[in-house]
């Protein structure tokens, strides 16, 4: 990165933390981070517009081999549904493919190096568009950004209360919320409902945070891997931090393979855990 | 990692992504996995009712093999015992046959016999009267002597 070498530690982590914004209203909170929602929409459409593709053409017949392997990935996560959840699969089977195609397609975008993903968008940026050097903000993984796996999580709070609602009723859950789990006595109506929505927000809160902590840790150490790299020079000294980085870069992303599968998985299996509970009545 | 107005665009793009995947993606996936399961077990129920149709078939054949064994050794039991019968049949009347046969032959050959002797007897008679005109050198009645010609026939 001949480009970064004059620049400090700190600005080669805060480049690589910043969004691309864009402000569209009055105060900090409307902003919109454009890198995460084009990057969200790309990699989903990709991961789900393959399984489309497949899906649309699904003959019951011998499948190919891709459609082997998209039925295997289904039924995998079918298995995992019908597991946790004996109902009707209608909705919460591709509720969870989509949770699961969606995580591990944006987790997917940290085994890019970010230096690549740097080198692109400061190559479109000022080389292309014309802006000043250095002014190019781009993070890949749409999954180190709050607002995507709070977006996520929040959705799946939404979709407990709905699944509440359909179960026990408006009367069934509000009933639920003030008498569960304590008792029905009136004094224990405030400790109950305090403590149901301790419960109801820990969900999407642990939820969110657990995907984007990961996501953010993994890709901070690529960035720390990425500043060992910087040092490297034609020196016995050099060499070896050059070495080192590179060495420890792939070993991190090997490791990283599985830790966003299995962030993609937990994700998918906690939503439909937390919304198969929705139907649970106390 | 502000919280800002990208969590509603993501949640938006969440629930569009929800929605394509629950309207195009599960439905024909699961069907087609789901006929194919129904072919399957539609396939392996007819290898079932196929071998047993087979072991049905296999038990049919053998039962009907057994009855044409059957009938058949009866048939050959059957067409020996005629075979033996007409053989004896042909046996009994070549036997009479040939009896008649020789009976016939047997009558013709005393009739021949009777008829030479009595040829015999008659030219033995006239060699005797021939014989006794020539020792008596004269002629011999025969009608004179007949009674003692027929005489000398029946001794002969």
């Amino acid at each position: 990165m001949a480009a970064q070498a004059q620049i400090t530690p700190t600005d080669y982590i805060t480049h690589h933390l910043t969004n691309l914004r864009v402000t569209v209203g009055e105060g900090g909170f409307w902003t919109l981070n454009l890198d995460t929602i084009v990057m969200g929409w790309v990699v989903g459409l990709a991961g789900l517009g393959l399984i489309w593709l497949v899906a649309r053409s699904a003959t019951a017949g011998v499948p190919g081999r891709l459609q082997s392997f998209i039925e295997m990935f289904f039924e995998f996560v079918d298995g995992t549904v019908r597991d946790v959840f004996p109902g009707s699969r209608a909705f919460l089977g591709p509720l969870a493919l989509t949770i699961f195609t969606w995580v591990f397609m944006m987790n997917l975008m940290d085994l890019i190096p970010i230096d690549w993903v740097a080198l692109a968008s400061e190559v479109v940026n000022h080389y292309i568009l014309g802006n000043p050097a250095h002014s190019a903000y781009w993070k890949a993984v749409p999954s180190t950004d709050l607002n995507t796996t709070f977006a996520m999580s929040f959705s799946v709070l939404f979709l407990i209360i709905f699944f509440s609602f359909k179960a026990k009723g408006a009367g069934g859950f509000v009933h639920e919320l003030f008498t569960a789990p304590f008792g029905a006595n009136p004094l224990l109506w405030i400790p109950n409902f305090a403590l149901n929505l301790i419960e109801l927000l820990a969900k999407p809160v642990s939820l969110g945070m657990r995907l984007f902590g990961n996501m953010y840790a993994g890709e901070l150490i690529f960035m720390l891997l990425g500043l060992l790299g910087m040092i490297a020079s034609v020196s016995l000294g050099g060499l070896l931090a050059g070495g080192a980085s590179a060495l420890f870069t792939w070993a991190w992303a090997v490791f990283h393979i599985l830790i966003i599968l299995l962030q993609a998985f937990i994700f998918m299996v906690l939503s439909v855990v937390y919304i198969a509970m929705a139907h649970e009545h106390h | 990692m502000n919280i800002n107005a990208t969590l509603f665009v993501q949640a938006l793009s969440f629930a569009f992504l929800i929605w394509f995947t629950v309207k195009f993606i599960w439905p024909p996936l699961n069907r087609a996995i789901d006929e194919r399961n129904k072919r399957i077990a539609d396939g392996l129920a007819a290898a079932e009712r196929g071998k047993a149709a087979l072991v049905e078939a296999e038990r049919r054949g053998d039962a009907a093999l057994k009855e044409a064994r059957e009938r058949a050794s009866g048939v050959l039991g059957d067409s020996e015992k005629r075979g033996t019968q007409i053989v004896e049949e042909a046996r009994n009347e070549a036997k009479a046959e040939a009896e008649r046969i020789v009976a016939a032959a047997r009558e013709q050959i005393a009739s021949e016999l009777a008829k030479a002797k009595t040829e015999l007897r008659e030219q033995v008679a006239a060699l005797a009267v021939a014989g006794a005109e020539k020792i008596l050198q004269r002629e011999v009645d025969a009608k004179a002597h007949a009674d003692m010609l027929g005489k000398l026939k029946a001794q002969l």
